[in-house]
């Protein structure tokens, strides 16, 4: 294997033919370098995409510190290579490293990939490949480094099972160091001693000991473990109390997508929209205090010289203090040069006033998230809005100066007809005219408008994706009516990127051979428009007589088993069927931490919250006692 | 008050560029709380110069910016907070106050010196007599992006250094002027000698006196 000098001096003759050779060469103000011979374990953290993107990845920035704390561990970091660099990189023999040190991935004990969006699977084959590690787990032996993953999209980890040694489902603060623990413990050992060990611990998924059969058409008949002593079903892990945010922020050497530090305020989200994968999955609600946010975002932004800070969560406005937070921030920063985001705001009047308290820190535009334009659509997803208050919190924003309102809607939606689609076409029209009103012709509207994708755990993943023709009708609609509009900017997902994201979050175990094809077809960066698609990915179906609609275009049967019926974000499936049901009713769900609605992380949690009391987790007081919960839930659909 | 700041660039730093390099330093003087002035307008721009963008993949040791700060510090104060804030491959040489009506930084170079170490064997004698043929020649008219021009006035001095254990190495001066900067690369290419092969570190700026 290649010796660090080796590689920095391979490095030196292929850099200057690369565009943004800064990606590739580490030495940024914060990252950390240990002793390489005094750490028992090493992790190299990957983010599978460019370094562009991933350098400011808080999920992985959490775990580098968390390794990097403990005297026994080191962690160090890679991303993708651009296309041109990874070519020149195989032409001259040079495996994939780490910024840090310059050393192979392969010299590692652990390679943890986060994988918080699907279209990130290729990567993380070519990563591998790459880095001279063998693609598939079966093929690897006790001197390659175990490969574990994480992030959103592995709450279905069965498309990469074939390929990924050990997901960590849930949050990774705490099980990253039983991770580190296990690896050590059984260092030397047999691969599959090691993996037996890891597959004890709590929120870790094993995807070797268990199989999976199939029914005749073509559904999961069940997927089960292999080995007595492996758990039926992998609850995810979660943290009781958010541990203190990540304020050594790594600052690149070059200009990269954010350049900004980024503070966690609340996890979770009580609001219940019915596409939100993120707001089923990172349930229950805790939040950060006031304090512990500001003088956290303050050390961040002094030991970064950061020009913007994002206070990050799933609903801004929900976050119990945060009036409170806006005015300390406000204070604590004035006069400072900085830009503030606030992102994720409810749509009515009290958001202006929020981001009027910041407007000596505010950026550009103001964004809200309809999702959806008729009343009937947003009473379907469960995130209702009259109409009034979109038009009024709009006519608001303009009215106060900022010429730019961008707003987030997504077609496909369940049951959707090409009136609502039109209704969205109505709403921009009626959002510019009432805000040429207030504010003359100088307002604009920014329009995104993405593709629903039905996604696992949560109450839409019984439901099909819209077919290719009707999104492009779709699609048409919007266009024909909103681009002439010098006004209105519009931007939509391509269909093809939709349906890849969809086959590749409601796949099955089978789907792996499909992305092994796929990726051996030239499947890379499958996010960027330079990714090779429909070449790549429609004959890897072929390949393996698959059929893609069946994965897209299938309503599933209410008592289908899905490919990740063993995995569980705590959220039941009961809990879901019911939400989903309402939702054929039209029926709506109010923020549940007015009222419990019995999803189940109260029951599968009860312990941890009993032990951890405070007022950081927002579930709402239950009476009954939490171990009797469980026969008191409502028993709906199967 | 101005401040002149020299300080090295090695190392992954060679691959920040000239852009890159401002924004780094403004991010740099703001963590170490020191008051940067900035320019009126509606995009308030830091008052930084740098002296001569150094070619990307280049090292250096004598780099130099001057900083306008709102506030007058003791260079020793300034010094001292800097080293704490810069990434690992910027190294501060020196921090001196600077009179605020001296021209602009960049008016004042007029050549930069360099060294240039070589990665791969090269056959001595061989490399020698290419300098010499080189710099006996009237004009070397060389192409660079799409257009050509005269290499040979730009070259100030170039010389191969043979050391006792054998290893052989350049040193050359190349005029810096607006308009008149010779750079090392196309003096390699000149001598047959692949950049990627070498390693160039820039050693001086020489200024108008």
């Amino acid at each position: 294997m290649l010796t660090p000098e080796q590689v920095e001096l391979k490095l030196d003759r292929i850099l200057l033919k690369v565009q943004k050779p800064g990606r590739y060469v580490g030495g940024e103000l914060n990252s950390i370098r240990k002793d390489w011979d005094k750490a028992q374990t090493k992790v190299a953290l990957v983010f599978p995409d460019i370094y562009d993107i991933g350098v400011s990845n808080v999920g992985l920035k959490i775990l580098y510190d968390q390794i990097n704390q403990r005297d026994d561990a080191l962690a160090e970091r890679a991303y993708a290579p651009w296309l041109d660099m990874e070519e020149l990189m195989r032409e001259h023999g040079i495996p994939l490293y780490t910024l840090e040190s310059k050393r192979p991935l392969a010299c590692f004990d652990i390679i943890g990939f986060t994988l918080p969006y699907e279209t990130l699977y290729t990567n993380a084959l070519n990563i591998l490949n790459l880095a001279g590690i063998p693609v598939r787990s079966a093929d690897r032996d006790e001197s390659h480094p175990i490969i574990i993953a994480g992030g959103h999209s592995t709450t279905n980890p069965e498309p990469m099972h074939a390929f990924i040694d050990a997901f960590a489902i849930g949050e990774g603060e705490e099980v990253i160091h039983d991770i580190v623990n296990a690896i050590q413990k059984t260092k030397g050992a047999k691969r599959e001693v090691t993996l037996r060990e890891l597959a004890k611990i709590s929120g870790v998924y094993v995807p070797c000991f268990y199989a999976a059969t199939y029914m005749d058409d073509g559904t999961v008949a069940v997927t089960e473990p292999t080995l007595p002593d492996v758990p039926k079903t992998v609850n995810k892990r979660i943290v009781a109390k958010l541990p203190p945010p990540p304020t050594k922020f790594i600052v690149p050497n070059i200009e990269v997508i954010h350049n900004r530090v980024s503070v966690e305020i609340m996890r979770g989200c009580t609001r219940g929209c019915r596409f939100c994968q993120a707001g089923m999955i990172t349930r229950p609600v805790r939040e950060r205090t006031v304090q512990e946010v500001v003088d956290a975002a303050d050390a961040a932004v002094r030991a970064s010289g950061f020009e913007e800070l994002a206070l990050m969560s799933l609903s801004s406005s929900d976050y119990t203090y945060i009036n409170d937070l806006v005015d300390a921030i406000s204070k604590r920063f004035e006069g400072r040069k900085l830009t503030v985001n606030l992102p994720s705001l409810r749509i009515e009047s009290v958001s202006v006033d929020l981001m009027e308290k910041l407007k000596q820190h505010r950026s550009g535009g103001f964004t809200l998230a309809p999702e959806a334009a008729s009343e009937r659509m947003r009473r379907i997803i469960n995130k209702f809005i009259p109409d009034e208050d979109i038009i009024n919190t709009t006519r608001e924003i303009y009215s106060r100066g900022w010429t730019t309102v961008k707003l987030y809607f997504m077609i496909g939606h369940p049951s959707e007809t090409l009136e609502d689609v039109q209704a969205i076409v109505d709403l921009c029209k009626r959002v510019i005219e009432e805000g040429r009103k207030v504010a003359g012709w100088k307002v604009k509207l920014h329009a995104g408008v993405s593709t629903f994708v039905p996604k696992p755990q949560t109450p839409f993943q019984w439901v099909a994706c819209d077919t290719r023709e009707n999104i492009l009708e779709k699609q048409a609609l919007l266009k024909r009516q909103l681009l002439k509009d010098k006004s209105i900017k519009l931007s939509w997902t391509k269909p093809e990127d939709s349906l890849l994201e969809a086959w590749l979050s409601r796949g099955d175990r089978r789907m792996a051979d499909v992305i092994y094809s796929a990726w051996k077809n030239g499947a890379k960066f499958d996010a960027w428009d330079e990714g090779k698609k429909s070449e790549a990915w429609l004959p890897a179906f072929e390949e393996h007589g698959l059929d893609p609609a069946f994965y897209t275009h299938r309503q599933r049967r209410t008592d289908e088993v899905f490919p990740w019926e063993h995995i569980t974000a705590a959220v039941r499936k009961n809990f879901l069927f019911q939400d989903f049901r309402m939702s054929l009713e039209g029926q709506i769900r109010v923020d549940c931490r007015l009222n419990c609605f019995a999803c189940g992380i109260l029951p599968t949690f009860a312990n941890l919250r009993r032990e951890n009391p405070g007022e950081g987790w927002k579930c709402p007081d239950v009476k009954t006692p939490a171990r009797k919960i469980d026969i008191e839930l409502p028993v709906v659909g199967d | 008050m101005r401040v002149r700041i020299t300080f090295s660039k090695q190392g992954a730093l060679r691959y920040t560029g000239h852009l890159d390099l401002h924004r780094l330093w403004e991010r740099a003087l703001r963590r170490a709380d020191l008051p940067i002035s900035y320019s009126q307008g509606f995009h308030p721009q830091p008052k930084i110069s740098l002296a001569a963008a150094l070619p990307l993949g280049f090292a250096s040791r004598a780099e130099v910016l001057d900083v306008r700060l709102n506030e007058d510090l003791p260079v020793e104060d300034i010094s001292s907070r800097l080293k704490e804030s810069l990434p690992p491959d910027i190294q501060v040489l020196g921090v001196e106050s600077v009179d605020d009506r001296a021209p602009a930084l960049q008016t004042q170079v007029l050549s930069a010196a360099y060294e240039v170490h070589l990665t791969e064997p090269i056959d001595g004698v061989e490399l020698t007599r290419k300098v010499e043929a080189l710099m006996m020649s009237e004009s070397v008219i060389r192409e660079r992006r799409g257009k050509t021009y005269d290499l040979r006035p730009l070259i100030e001095m170039l010389s191969v250094v043979t050391e006792a254990s054998g290893k052989i190495w350049l040193r050359m001066t190349l005029a810096a002027r607006d308009g008149a900067t010779g750079r090392p690369e196309e003096v390699l290419n000149a001598l047959d000698i692949l950049p990627e092969y070498t390693r160039v570190e820039r050693t001086r700026l020489i200024f108008q006196k």
